[in-house]
């Protein structure tokens, strides 16, 4: 699988995704810079978190606007598969490439902890490496999570099946006691309508070894491996 | 020519910041504030001195740039000068 990962100013979880992309695929993914307009022959295209553009007007609304987002754009229009984590997420949504938007967190808090989540489905190929209905444990850390779309924009991604992951408690259940920013049904990432778009506000790349007390981010990554390979 | 585009939360949608500003008045004895809703407001300085034409290149620009229409409205003023 060759991987790129495209750098903004102001990224700052880059080197998590790529640390966590070398490890699982064992080849270093390209790095591309937001001013670029072409982009290298890819598998997957990774938007890392961090605060692009200092999240000047909205999060993520100028880094949607850089040069690079068309070729993205384009490539995912094609299928290639695309990631958005965190602030990559933002960038998806305000690009238009999935539907929603991620709000302040309700109660304005920058929030920074480990959170449980539901894995929705597992036929993806950013998922197939997890059981049906797994909770797994990664961390979030972010201030504008709270994801938001209008109820016919709910209704089509809910029974399109493009809620890609949920809040949940350590064993599984929904409960708004758990739900770290307001995000709406307990939203924590989406898909596209065709699966191969995904953005997600927690960070799996920063679960990928016992060394960082839990691994269950690895599947994220050993999936797309596995069908991108 | 100048706009003015004022961008507030569609109406139905949670605003913390308003709601934290509106604890914030009432506990310094404003109590006669019903609800408060936070926006942005910008100030555009147009080259272009023909108002419809303004008024359409500052609806694209507030479309596809300036506020995000899931959550959001907005309002464009023109002034001459």
């Amino acid at each position: 699988m060759k991987a790129a990962v495209v750098i903004f100013p102001g990224s700052n979880r880059d080197v998590d995704v790529i640390d966590a992309l070398t490890a699982v695929s064992g080849k270093e993914p390209l790095l591309i810079w937001h001013r670029n307009t072409e982009l290298p022959k890819a598998d997957l295209i990774v938007l890392p978190g961090g605060f692009s553009y200092g999240d000047y007007l909205r999060s993520g609304a100028m880094a949607a606007r850089s040069p690079i987002l068309k070729e993205v754009t384009v490539r995912a229009q094609a299928g290639v598969a695309v990631l958005g984590i965190c602030n990559g997420f933002q960038i998806l949504t305000e690009a238009g490439l999935l539907p929603g938007v991620l709000m302040a967190n309700r109660d304005l808090k920058f929030v920074c902890r480990n959170i449980h989540l539901k894995v929705e489905r597992t036929d993806t190929v950013f998922t197939e490496r997890y059981a049906e209905g797994q909770v797994i444990r990664v961390p979030v850390a972010h201030h504008d999570g709270n994801y938001f779309s209008d109820s016919e924009t709910l209704t089509r991604i809910e029974g399109e099946g493009q809620v890609a992951f949920r809040y949940c408690t350590p064993e599984g259940h929904l409960d708004d006691s758990v739900n770290p920013n307001g995000s709406i049904n307990g939203i924590a990432g989406v898909y596209n309508e065709n699966r191969n778009v995904l953005g997600l506000m927690p960070h799996p790349e920063d679960h990928i070894d016992e060394s960082q007390s839990c691994a269950d981010g690895r599947p994220l990554f050993e999936s797309l491996v596995e069908s991108l390979a | 020519m100048k706009a003015r585009v004022h961008i507030t939360l569609k109406s139905g949608v949670l605003d913390p910041q308003g709601k934290a500003v509106h604890n914030a008045l009432t506990s310094l004895g404003f109590d006669g504030v019903d609800d408060v809703r936070q926006g942005k407001y910008l100030e555009l300085d147009l080259v272009e001195s023909d108002a419809e034409q303004a008024r359409a290149a500052v609806e694209a620009m507030c479309t596809r740039l300036l506020a995000n229409t899931v959550i959001e409205d907005y309002q464009i003023e023109l002034e001459d000068g």
